[in-house]
């Protein structure tokens, strides 16, 4: 052995006496045995890890230039993005590397509903996820006011709104939220508060919760079977894992490459992906007294909205859509209780939920559209028919896919039991 | 590891006086109840601190003394206001509409009162003296919150009849509509009539929104 070979075992024997360097690099990485069948829907956890990183990196360093101050803030970020050095090379990884979270994050779901991710023993794995989300949607609302254009004010002012609906104590909730009778500097000063310490310190720590849920009870795969089942007699090793370092690294930082390619042609030929990711009027400085002709969330939040706008008023209050907005996001923390299937994966499921699920992703979608769309897309249903005549077209089709989104959830005890399924197989296939 | 620590702690330490119950410490061991009510005292105690503690952090959200004192009331000169025309004012940071209606727009308000949600103004969104058909002090000058009831948008003022539209206020954001005294139709996402604010007339051309006769 090298002398330096040998201090360099030496001072691994030195820190390993201290610190549990080689059992937890053997526990989570080289001994951490996942399926060996992972496809394609298997990028997206680690892609998650790669963006979240990226947003970190690039937030710490537009705080250095940005200024959260009303009178300051459109200013800055425009400073940040004509006469500041790579400026807005940082500005657009930023706000570009906030729709990819979305995109990474939504597929990670999609893989979870594929293959029943969520399932025993992986309830509390999902479920860190789900909070995962909701604080990311909350992440995303909070950074979106910090540029201090029209459309950050005006969506700050509307779903900070959304609490003034909550009976009793809804008003002062939302002043309370606010800092002031509006939207305002305080508001805008505390949002900025919230959005680079508060919610990414507790995101970060929910990641590291979530991968010790993960390598606790082991990865699902698109077989939705158990590999600890089948174990060599002699190693103890599942017979259809293999060590998640090397092989899955290698295959993650082919998705990495991959993913990044993507991310960059974004980044330098459409960073405001045609009004998409960056809507045009936050190009405009913040306005308190006119509204623009036609506001609309971030494409990531809009099937959520377009349930929001489908519910009416009743009662003498708008709590109801605000309630129906809440649900859906609520409900995806019961999944794993209302799956009542015999077995995990889509490729064994029954035609009914195979249904269900086509169902469910073409009604999200749709309403991903209707959300960014305003209410008279597409024109109104004729005045003769009965009981619907004159309601909006768009209004009435949201109403539907929002009952459709809430059946998948609330009826799926009853459809996953009966639904014909085919047999597992005994190990993992191809 | 062969040092590894057990869960529970070594017999006779941390062994209460008095415990008849074996080895203290283990998760769900058994306690005396003597360090069972120490324990509950101590949490209590512990509870009421973080509690005290937490107040000045929820209060510091509460409006500031300046954002409250900035409501300030505002003057507007209405003089040069020509019939059928909407100016804007900003008071406490929201934007405030004064319309000079004409008589024909006045004549739309009787003709609607079917499709309204509250067309007699009975939910308290206006002041006393705004309560009536007009929802005004003066028949003619309407004075407006140019904020939606729904979620806080301001509506487009469209305010010229057409062949499909009386007249009114359009909300962009999710489309509801008021009519010209600023109430709304029924069916639409708002659920109630559009804010009036305090106002007086300080004479017959200057109008001072935020105080009132009364000294709102």
């Amino acid at each position: 052995m090298s002398r330096i070979a040998a201090a360099g075992q030496g001072l691994l024997e030195w820190v390993d006496a201290r610190f549990p360097l080689v059992s937890t690099w053997k526990y989570h990485m080289s001994e951490y045995y996942a399926p060996k069948n992972f496809n394609f829907w298997y990028y997206f956890g680690s892609l998650a890890v790669v963006v979240l990183v990226l947003q970190i990196l690039t937030g710490i360093f537009l705080t250095m230039n940005y200024k959260p101050d009303a009178n300051l803030a459109f200013g800055s970020v425009e400073y940040i993005m004509r006469d500041v050095s790579g400026g807005w090379f940082i500005r657009y990884a930023h706000s570009t590397g906030a729709s990819m979270f979305f995109i990474v994050v939504y597929l990670h779901m999609m893989r979870a509903l594929l293959y029943g991710s969520y399932r025993k023993p992986r309830e509390l794995l999902w479920i860190l996820g789900c909070m995962m989300y909701l604080l990311l949607m909350a992440e995303a609302f909070l950074g979106y006011l910090l540029p201090w254009g029209q459309m950050s004010f005006w969506g700050a002012q509307v779903i900070v709104n959304l609490f003034s609906s909550v009976p009793f104590i809804g008003p002062d909730l939302a002043v309370w939220i606010r800092g002031d009778f509006l939207v305002s500097d305080a508001t805008l000063n505390r949002f900025f508060a919230l959005h680079v310490i508060a919610l990414p310190l507790v995101l970060v720590g929910l990641v590291f919760l979530h991968l010790v849920a993960l390598h606790e009870v082991g990865s699902n795969n698109p077989d939705g079977i158990e590999i600890k089942k089948k174990k060599d007699p002699v190693t103890g090793r599942p017979l259809d894992g293999i060590p998640f370092f090397p092989y899955y690294i290698v295959k993650d930082l082919i998705g990495i490459v991959v993913f990044l390619m993507v991310f960059a042609a974004i980044l330098f030929f459409g960073p405001e992906m045609g009004g998409y990711f960056l809507e045009y009027n936050n190009f405009l400085p913040a306005d308190p007294l006119q509204t623009p002709a036609h506001i609309a969330p971030v494409w990531y939040f809009t099937p959520f909205y377009a349930m929001l706008r489908a519910v009416p008023a009743m009662m003498g209050t708008q709590f109801w859509g605000v309630l129906v907005m809440g649900a859906a996001v609520i409900i995806l923390f019961f999944l794993p209780w209302l799956d009542r299937s015999p077995v995990r994966s889509i490729r064994y499921k029954g035609p009914i939920f195979k249904a269900a699920l086509t169902v469910f992703v073409v009604s999200f979608l749709i309403l991903g559209y209707l959300g960014v769309a305003t209410t008279d897309v597409w024109g109104k249903v004729p005045d003769a028919l009965p009981l619907i005549g004159g309601v909006e077209v768009a209004t009435l089709v949201s109403r539907v896919l929002t009952l459709a989104y809430f059946a998948f959830f609330l009826a799926m005890p009853w459809y996953s039991a009966i639904d014909r399924t085919k047999p597992e197989p005994e190990r993992v296939t191809g | 590891m062969s040092n590894s620590p057990s869960i529970t702690a070594p017999a006779g330490d941390y062994k209460p006086a008095g415990s008849t119950a074996g080895t203290a410490g283990g998760i769900g061991a058994p306690m005396s109840a003597r360090r069972k009510f120490l324990m509950g005292a101590t949490s209590a105690v512990g509870a009421v601190g973080t509690a005290a503690i937490v107040a000045p952090f929820v209060a510091s959200w509460f409006p500031s003394e300046r954002a409250k004192a900035a409501g300030a009331p505002v003057e507007v000169e209405i003089g040069t206001i020509e019939p059928g025309m909407l100016v804007r004012a900003e008071w406490r940071g929201q934007p405030v509409w004064i319309v000079k209606r004409t008589p024909e727009m006045l004549a739309t308000l009787d003709n609607i009162k079917g499709r309204l949600a509250d067309p007699d103004s009975k939910s308290p969104q206006q002041p006393s003296y705004a309560q009536n058909a007009t929802r005004s002090i003066r028949p003619d000058l309407l004075v407006l919150v140019g904020i939606c009831t729904h979620l806080g948008c301001s509506p487009t003022d469209r305010l010229q009849p057409a062949s499909d539209w009386v007249g009114g206020f359009y909300c962009p954001c999710h489309g509801s509509i008021f009519d010209l005294a600023g109430r709304v139709f029924s069916g639409m996402p708002a659920p109630t009539n559009l804010v009036v604010p305090p106002y007086m007339f300080v004479n017959d051309n200057r109008l001072r929104i935020g105080e009132d006769s009364k000294g709102a």
